[in-house]
């Protein structure tokens, strides 16, 4: 096939995170060996689909809301290049730069050379999944210029010398003891006598980040919408660092994915409803800044969008698969999906964890790239209900597994793999016969050989998925 | 080629001949009347400290933030004599930072989220001051109170920076416990007053 410019092409390799170093099914069997992994997983997950279907219940029009915002993202999606240039006129109309970045490598060098047009040499940035999924802290350190990461969550997994493994809670993999013990190692003038109160970490957070919000000029931040409309920006967020980082620097760039656009500024009142309460659980998260390009007097009066493709559009050139580019980040599908609270994020090698990224990091690489992906995933459905948006994860994933270079009978265990994993006593089964197989050769019985025929099966597990089921 | 041209050209490409949908279905709530009380509980409910039908300048002076930032267009009956008041003239973040709370009014409230939004009109000022004291209080009159998301929207003017604040500073990333307190105002007081007649 020859390309040709006008060509939806997928994200470049050698740069960026959204491929792992090994198959999902080699990543998820180490994970699964790791029981305090599991526990930190499955204590969070718990808690937030029980905060969010508490808050979810409040509302009597949810599955209207959520009619409604797959609409909007459809339209979106079909009329993203007119609306991708209104929104590049308002945003330039109100005092802001507007750059385009075909990939990673390009919106790399657009920030990094934005930062040393400022003269200064370290950023804050507040959590942005753009960011992560191009590697842009590592361009900026390639060019001598410190990210510092100023979400709570971030900063522990920078601290960590870690990987995020969550797109909503980077270090949901940490209990409270094991953040506390990353303060107590990483951070310069923490106080020795530290607990760990969550209510004391958050405060180490704060005295620890102070000093930086308060002297750096320059912020990069991502954007949870965009409207097309009047050129306004949103990012949702907690802390406070979100605001910080929007408000106090000289110069602000954010860099943005081109299918966060939502049309008018009144198909907000769809999103600001689903977003809250499908993510953290709450029916408004604690702070929304909203902005559109410089306002004189009052926060950076240097302002940059950096438009993303980087695969998008080789994702909306599949009629089944461009769906995954509704997707808002709320994380809902991870804290619901039985595979990834039992493998966490890490396993999926991407950024975009659990079933939206096993559906969205396939489509941005080309599946050649993310081969077991599509297999990350029991066909079970919840995360089809519990989508803010209403994408059809499942049927994304079907329609993948049939694009995959596998022979038929390898994508046959990969997917029974991950059934299991959804199923505990199928599970144990497999498990206990992995066990015994340990006297004959470290092969798997059938039906679960054809994966492990051609490749060393891992140590299993000493605790059986059951033994640590029947525990909690 | 630009990039802007390649990219354009890309998307264009990959959407071949997709229509949009035909319309909307905006079957969701909207247009509903403010309920002041669900307003406090939600207020409450997310740790902020609501006071109700109380004089403004005593309240804040039992609060006693000293010295208390002000935005430029405060209305000076609110201030209580005898505290030192700082109004914002272009104050540094490092004054603001170790000052001991800002008084501000707001420009919508939302009941049902318990919400409050400041615009940056000269009652609320600059979103700095707004962001570094520890302590916030938020003056909201009756009449700013709608029901819903949808409601504050068509109130709201986008061209202006707008500040959504739910509670206090607050952080769900130990154990997704939500936590009071991390780098924005660690106390949230909001008085809620009778309507302008
Ligand atoms: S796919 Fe849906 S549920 Fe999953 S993160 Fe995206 S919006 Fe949320």
């Amino acid at each position: 096939m020859t390309t040709f410019l006008g060509m939806p092409t997928t994200a470049p390799r050698g740069v960026g995170n959204l491929r792992g170093d090994e198959p999902f099914p080699a990543a998820a069997r180490k994970a699964l060996g790791n029981a305090q992994l599991r526990r930190n997983l499955g204590h969070a997950t718990t808690t937030i689909r029980a905060k969010s279907g508490a808050v979810i219940g409040e509302l009597p029009d949810w599955q209207e809301l959520r009619t409604a915002g797959s609409a909007l993202k459809a339209d979106t999606m079909a009329r993203l290049p007119e609306l991708l240039v209104q929104l590049e006129e308002k945003v330039t109309a109100a005092g802001g730069v507007v750059h385009w970045a075909a990939d990673a490598n390009e919106a790399n060098r657009i920030v990094t050379e934005l930062v040393q047009a400022t003269g200064h040499d370290r950023v804050i940035k507040v959590k942005s999944m753009a960011t992560q999924e191009i590697g842009l802290n590592e361009a900026l350190e390639a060019a001598g210029i410190e990210p510092v990461e100023t979400d709570l969550a971030e900063l522990i997994v920078q601290l960590g010398h870690d990987k995020p493994s969550h797109i909503l809670v980077p270090a949901i993999h940490r209990n409270r003891a094991e953040i506390r013990e990353i303060f107590l190692r990483e951070m310069p003038g923490v106080d020795p006598a530290l607990t760990d109160e969550p209510v004391i970490l958050a405060g180490a957070a704060r005295r620890y980040l102070r000093e930086t919000f308060l002297s750096t000029k320059v912020a990069v931040s991502g954007a949870n919408f965009a409207i097309a409309e009047t050129g306004t920006l949103a990012v949702l967020e907690s802390e406070g660092n979100g605001r910080m980082c929007l408000t106090l620097p000289e110069t602000l760039i954010t860099v943005m994915g081109i299918e966060k656009l939502v049309p008018t500024w009144q198909d907000l009142e769809v999103f600001l409803q689903l977003l809250p309460r499908a993510s953290t659980g709450e029916r408004m998260n604690p702070y929304t800044s909203m902005w559109t390009g410089v306002t004189p007097g009052d926060g950076p009066q240097n302002f940059h969008l950096v438009l993303l493709d980087n695969g998008r559009s080789a994702v909306l050139a599949d009629e089944v698969g461009r769906q995954a580019l509704h997707c808002i980040r709320c994380s809902a599908c991870l804290n619901v999906c039985p595979v990834y609270e039992r493998t966490g994020g890490h396993a999926y090698g991407s950024v975009y964890p659990g079933p939206i990224g096993a559906v969205l990091s396939p489509q941005l690489t080309g599946v050649e790239d993310n081969a077991s992906l599509p297999y990350a995933s029991s066909l079970c459905g919840a995360c089809f209900d519990a989508c803010p948006v209403k994408i059809d994860i499942p049927s994304i994933l079907v329609h993948l597994r049939n694009e995959v270079p596998h022979p038929r009978a390898e994508q046959a265990v990969m997917a029974s793999a991950a059934y299991t994993m959804d199923h505990p006593k199928l599970y144990a089964a497999a498990q206990h016969a992995a066990k015994l197989s340990r006297f004959s050769g470290r092969r798997l019985p059938p039906p679960f050989n054809g994966w492990t025929a051609s490749r060393d099966l891992p140590e299993p597990p000493p605790e059986t998925f059951r033994d640590w089921w029947a525990k909690r | 080629m630009s990039s802007k041209d390649l990219m354009l050209g890309r998307i264009r490409a990959a959407l071949g001949d997709t229509a949009p949908p035909a319309g909307i279905p905006r079957d969701y709530r909207g247009d509903r009347v403010a309920d002041l009380d669900l307003l406090v509980h939600r207020l409450e409910d997310y740790r902020a400290v609501v006071h109700r039908g109380v004089p403004i300048a005593e309240t804040v002076a039992a609060l006693a933030p000293a010295p208390l930032v002000v935005p430029p267009g405060i209305d000076p009956a609110w201030l209580p004599d005898g505290v030192k008041v700082l109004p914002d003239e272009g104050l540094s973040a490092d004054t603001l930072a170790v000052a001991g709370g800002v008084l501000t009014a707001a420009t919508v409230a939302v009941a049902e989220t318990g919400t409050i939004v400041l615009d940056g009109s000269p009652d609320q000022g600059r979103r700095i001051i707004s962001l570094l004291p520890d302590l916030h209080i938020c003056v909201v009159r009756a009449d700013q109170v709608v029901a819903s998301v949808p409601e504050a929207l068509t109130r709201l003017d986008p061209g202006r920076p707008l500040t959504w604040i739910s509670g206090p500073s607050a952080t769900s990333d130990i154990e997704l416990n939500r936590v009071e307190g991390v780098h924005g105002p660690r106390r949230l007081h909001v008085i809620l007053t009778e309507a302008l007649s």
